[in-house]
């Protein structure tokens, strides 16, 4: 990469209904991350602790379905405030795994999970304003919001996740080739 | 002597009676495809494997090939169309990768690869599916099924048993098996039969044999599609 | 008529008898599960062991087809299965509200069986009854002409558990409504004039004469008939096959209903030009393949057949000339649009599920059980009749120059005057609506969901091949309907009526549905427009059949024609999700006792 000119483009992450494993991925890019901050600062992230997704986000890097309440809050303000939004891993644009749910009705799954289960001592539904409600289904982000751009994988590789990045920064259409696209 | 036409610029020969697809297989262009196999009859269902022939699109599967034909098929548009045929076939059943053995020797995945698939806005179904583990040897998975019915025909053909069946109709279209349960267990079905061969997706399973091979050492990964002949999947 | 009597024969004994009727004869597996239904309400798993066990066949090729077609039931439904009819012309009559009237005087939900298992209600597809809706089927026979109290008195026959039998005719009065009648609905042919007409010719110069007639299928397509009759009759047979002559009378395009009044009241007329047809071509055998929406005429029609064999013009030796055979057997179908599609009917005629075949090879050369097969429109038939009597130069000397002879339009929607119009071809459109009373016109559908949206500009349009080809519907929107929810209704229909064979059409079209009732929640934008627009594009290039190719028709048609009906519903700046957010949440509020706010999604979120 070329000594950067510009204004360094903001970069905002988020890990909805996900298991912070392509996070994880992202920092598998290893000393390339810093080649990358030449380019990039990150905005509101797991890695910054930022609270709040700037109103001049260039980019939002979302990881994880969308299976509760504050996953759409959370979505929509990644949304409302970055130009690009990416969806990252098999969770965030096909549901993967917590879709699993989505063959039971959601009582069924709380009554399994809060009174017939094994392992919980009162068997209440949690009911504390504090915590988001569930949505009836798990949906995969771009259900919920536009989504620009797909990263695939589960998680993707930090290779695959340079080369996307490489390419979006660099104005190309990204492209991953053999190897680096995958879905599992 | 042989006849030709062309396929995306290139000269292809053919003999009397061959499709497209056959001719474009025996001079090593890949087309894609899921629903056919070269050795069960063609019956074009998938519809990846459409082509435009002087303009006009047709499955290449079951379409003769004819001397002069302008046949396109590896073009911007007709891949956007196929990668839109992969993205239905994706979010009309419940395809999670991360948790299906056979990632790696998957066809439809392979071919999404192959098509740079990377890009989804369908909304998912999320269909109510079943999984059958009653026989001792085999299971099927119907979350996975893409309806392309080579093991319908591979069983009825190839085998003279008729254990597949499609019922349904449309959207509401799935694969039966032939038994007063549904069950494939009470079938005459065998491991070795070849309809436990021709799944192009993770529908019907040997027991036993999951991660015999690892992820990352499987057909697809090593190559893409477009570089693996059809007969391997015998193997798998 | 079925009474919904407790079966002395037990259901193992209507199997038997029923197969029996049927010469064991798996090909008739379609007729075989309609006839045990009729007897049983639905079909039992002991009537498909049964039927598995006489027939030999696997059970998969059984439950195939009883899972695709509509009107078989392998769950009880009830003794009394009642069917709206749901076109838009059904809608447009208020179909809807007497829907819910009947759902809850009998406290049943829409598709589903009341629960002591008396009633069963649902929508069907149109039943061909537009000129005279809204109607219904109950145990597939048309009650017509349905308003608030008929359906109350319907309620109570179906609470006193009255048989059907004993059920007013009057509901099940079917009128042919001939509007305007030309050389066909005005023919005056006794039967056997066109046979003896026929007869009088050589077969090769019968086929001349429907050559020259210039006589085209009225089932829209509108493929040369004297070209198709004269490929089947130069396609070689193999040993032991016939040729054979198939009756197109699925007329399942919603709107259409002309086919209905040709059976009921001509139906010697396309009988003759059935045995026409096979005495040109070579055939001996006949179908036809009657929509089982119209199951209230098969058994006049079979009446029709037999007087017609006693009477020497159908059976062995025709006119008493030896050698001279031909039969026509009646199938009816069961819920089945794409069988109107010919290769899908000839499927279904082989008793099996109704997907359309790869074409080539095409029936007439492998059709039927692999045998030269024609397959033409019911209308066509009646044509041939014509042209046998008055010959082709006649027929050619009407209409215009690459439409010859008549055409039958259904009318129906917002005119006074609904009903049957026969008309030589090159008539405008804006004729038409003023023979049938049409005021204050916005747009015509002509021939079906599957043709084409005409709006008021194109009035001056004409029917025809040149022009607007059709295959007889044309139902009329005033100004006060919204063309939105009529292309909304016909994309329903299609996605209900997809077979399902190829990826485009199975899953294309409930991705289009979706999308069309999302716009239709207010939850549109540009997006899902773009989305719509690539939909349209994917079916028309790759789907297996027409189904697919013109399921996106009424979509692009109205978009073209009528888009501010779009427009007003894409007015969402933002992408919104197609389902209600808040809604999604109800059941977890429901499990909680949570109302706080945090429970809640605030309606005005989604615009920010």
């Amino acid at each position: 990469m070329d000594t950067p000119v510009k204004k360094k483009l903001k970069v905002a992450t988020a890990s909805l209904a996900g298991c912070f494993g392509c996070h994880t991925s992202f920092l598998d890019i290893d000393e390339r991350l810093l080649t990358l901050l030449e380019y990039i600062e990150f905005d509101r992230s797991p890695l910054t602790d930022i609270k709040e997704v700037s109103p001049d986000c260039d980019i939002g890097i979302i990881e994880g379905g969308v299976c509760n309440a504050e996953n759409v809050h959370v979505l929509r303000e990644y949304r409302k405030n970055c130009k690009v939004l990416i969806a990252i891993g098999a969770c965030a644009y096909n549901g993967n795994i917590p879709v699993y749910r989505n063959q039971f009705p959601l009582p069924v799954v709380l009554e399994e999970v809060y009174h017939t289960g094994p392992g919980l001592a009162n068997g209440l539904i949690p009911n504390d304003p504090e915590l988001p409600l569930p949505l009836n289904k798990v949906h995969p982000i771009h259900e919920v919001v536009k989504v620009d751009y797909t990263i695939p994988g589960c998680p993707p590789s930090g290779d695959a996740i340079w080369k996307f990045l490489t390419d979006l920064l660099a104005g190309r259409e990204p492209e991953l080739g053999h190897g680096l696209l995958r879905y599992d | 002597m042989s006849d030709t036409f062309t396929l995306d610029g290139k000269t292809i020969s053919f003999t009397e009676g061959q499709t497209i697809m056959q001719a474009a297989t025996d001079a090593g262009v890949y087309i894609p495809h899921l629903c056919y196999l070269p050795e069960l009859k063609p019956h074009g269902s998938c519809k990846l494997c459409t082509v435009k022939i002087n303009g006009r699109e047709t499955s290449s599967c079951t379409m003769r090939a004819a001397a002069g034909m302008v046949v396109e098929s590896d073009t911007e548009e007709i891949n956007s169309q196929r990668r839109a045929l992969i993205h239905m076939l994706f979010v009309e059943g419940n395809h999670l990768c991360p948790t299906c053995e056979v990632s790696g020797n998957c066809k439809l995945q392979a071919t999404a690869y192959h098509l740079g698939f990377m890009s989804p806005q369908f909304d998912h179904f999320f269909p109510i599916r079943r999984v059958d583990a009653s026989h001792p040897d085999i299971w099927l998975d119907f979350n996975r099924c893409i309806l392309c019915s080579l093991c319908v025909q591979a069983s009825r053909d190839v085998d003279g048993k008729n254990v597949f069946g499609l019922s349904g109709r449309g959207i509401k279209s799935r694969l039966i098996v032939n038994s007063k349960s549904g069950k494939l267990a009470d079938t005459d079905m065998a491991v070795t039969d070849k309809a436990a061969q021709v799944c192009p997706v993770g529908v019907i399973l040997k027991k036993r044999t999951a991660f015999k091979t690892p992820i990352g050492e499987r057909t697809y990964d090593k190559k893409p599609i477009s570089e693996v002949p059809d007969t391997p999947a015998k193997e798998r | 008529m079925n009474t919904n009597s407790i079966q002395p024969e037990g259901i193992t004994g209507v199997v038997d008898r029923v197969v029996a009727r049927w010469r064991h004869d798996p090909t008739c597996m379609v007729q075989i599960l309609r006839e045990v239904q009729e007897t049983c309400d639905w079909l039992p798993p002991e009537a498909i062991d049964r039927t598995q066990e006489l027939l030999g066949v696997p059970r998969t090729s059984i439950e195939g087809v009883a899972h695709f077609y509509s009107f078989f039931y392998t769950q009880p439904r009830g003794l009394y299965r009642i069917l709206v009819s749901d076109n838009i012309t059904d809608r447009m009559l208020g179909n809807m509200a007497l829907l819910d009237r009947l759902c809850q005087s009998l406290w049943v939900e829409p598709g589903k069986v009341s629960e002591d298992g008396l009633v069963s209600v649902d929508t069907t597809s149109d039943t061909g009854m537009g000129d005279q809706g809204p109607a219904l089927l109950v145990n597939n026979y048309a009650v017509t002409r349905l308003s608030e109290a008929r359906v109350d008195e319907i309620v109570d026959l179906v609470r006193g558990k009255v048989p059907l039998a004993q059920w007013p005719a009057d509901y099940f009065k079917v009128e042919d409504n001939v509007r305007r009648a030309d050389i066909m609905l005005g023919h005056a042919l006794k039967p056997g004039d066109a046979l003896r007409a026929a007869w009088g010719r050589a077969p090769a110069a019968m086929l001349e004469e429907i050559k020259r007639s210039n006589l085209r299928g009225r089932g829209g397509a509108g493929f040369t008939t004297g070209l198709k009759w004269e490929a089947c009759r130069n396609a070689p047979l193999k040993a032991g096959q016939q040729r054979i002559v198939v009756c197109n009378a699925d007329e399942g395009e919603p709107g259409t209903f002309k086919d209905r009044v040709l059976l009921a009241s001509h139906a010697d007329l396309v009988f003759e030009g059935m045995t026409v047809a096979a005495y040109a071509v070579g055939a001996t055998r006949g179908f036809l393949y009657l929509r089982g929406e119209y199951r209230h005429l098969l058994d006049s029609l079979n009446g029709v057949l037999e007087r017609r064999r006693q009477e020497g013009l159908l059976g062995k030796g025709i006119l008493g000339v030896p050698g001279a055979d031909f039969d026509i057997e009646i199938h009816l179908g069961a819920g089945a649009y794409i069988c109107g599609e010919e290769s899908a009917l000839i499927e279904s005629l082989e008793g099996k599920r109704g997907t359309p075949r790869n074409r080539p090879p095409f029936p007439v050369t492998n059709g039927y059980q692999d045998q030269p097969t024609i397959v033409n429109n019911v209308e066509t038939f009646a044509a041939a009749a014509l042209i046998a009597v008055h010959g082709g130069d006649w027929y050619a000397s009407i209409g215009t120059k690459q439409s010859a002879g008549t055409k039958i339009l259904s009318v129906s929607g917002d005119c006074e005057r609904p009903g049957l119009y026969e008309y030589p071809f090159g008539v405008t459109v804006r004729q038409v609506l003023e023979d049938c009373g049409a005021r204050d016109t916005q747009a015509v559908q002509v021939s079906g969901p599957s043709g084409v949206c005409v709006g008021a500009g194109e009035f001056d349009r004409r029917i025809g091949f040149e022009d607007i080809p059709t295959a007889g519907a044309f139902m009329v929107f005033d100004q006060s309907r919204d063309m939105f929810e009529v292309a909304r209704n016909f994309v329903h229909f299609f996605q209900h009526e997809s077979c399902g064979f190829c990826t485009p059409c199975r899953v294309g079209t409930s991705l289009l549905k979706n999308m069309m009732d999302k716009l239709h929640k207010g939850l549109g934008s540009r997006f899902d427009f773009a989305e719509i627009e690539q939909l349209n594009q994917l079916l028309k290039a790759t789907s297996h059949c027409g189904l697919g190719h013109t399921a996106c028709n009424p979509v692009l048609d109205t978009v073209a024609k009528f888009r501010p009906a779009y427009d007003q519903r894409l007015r969402r700046q933002d992408f919104m999700p197609a389902f209600d957010l808040d809604m999604a949440l109800a059941e977890a509020r429901q499990m909680t006792g949570r109302q706080d706010s945090g429970a809640h999604f605030k309606t005005e979120f989604g615009e920010g």
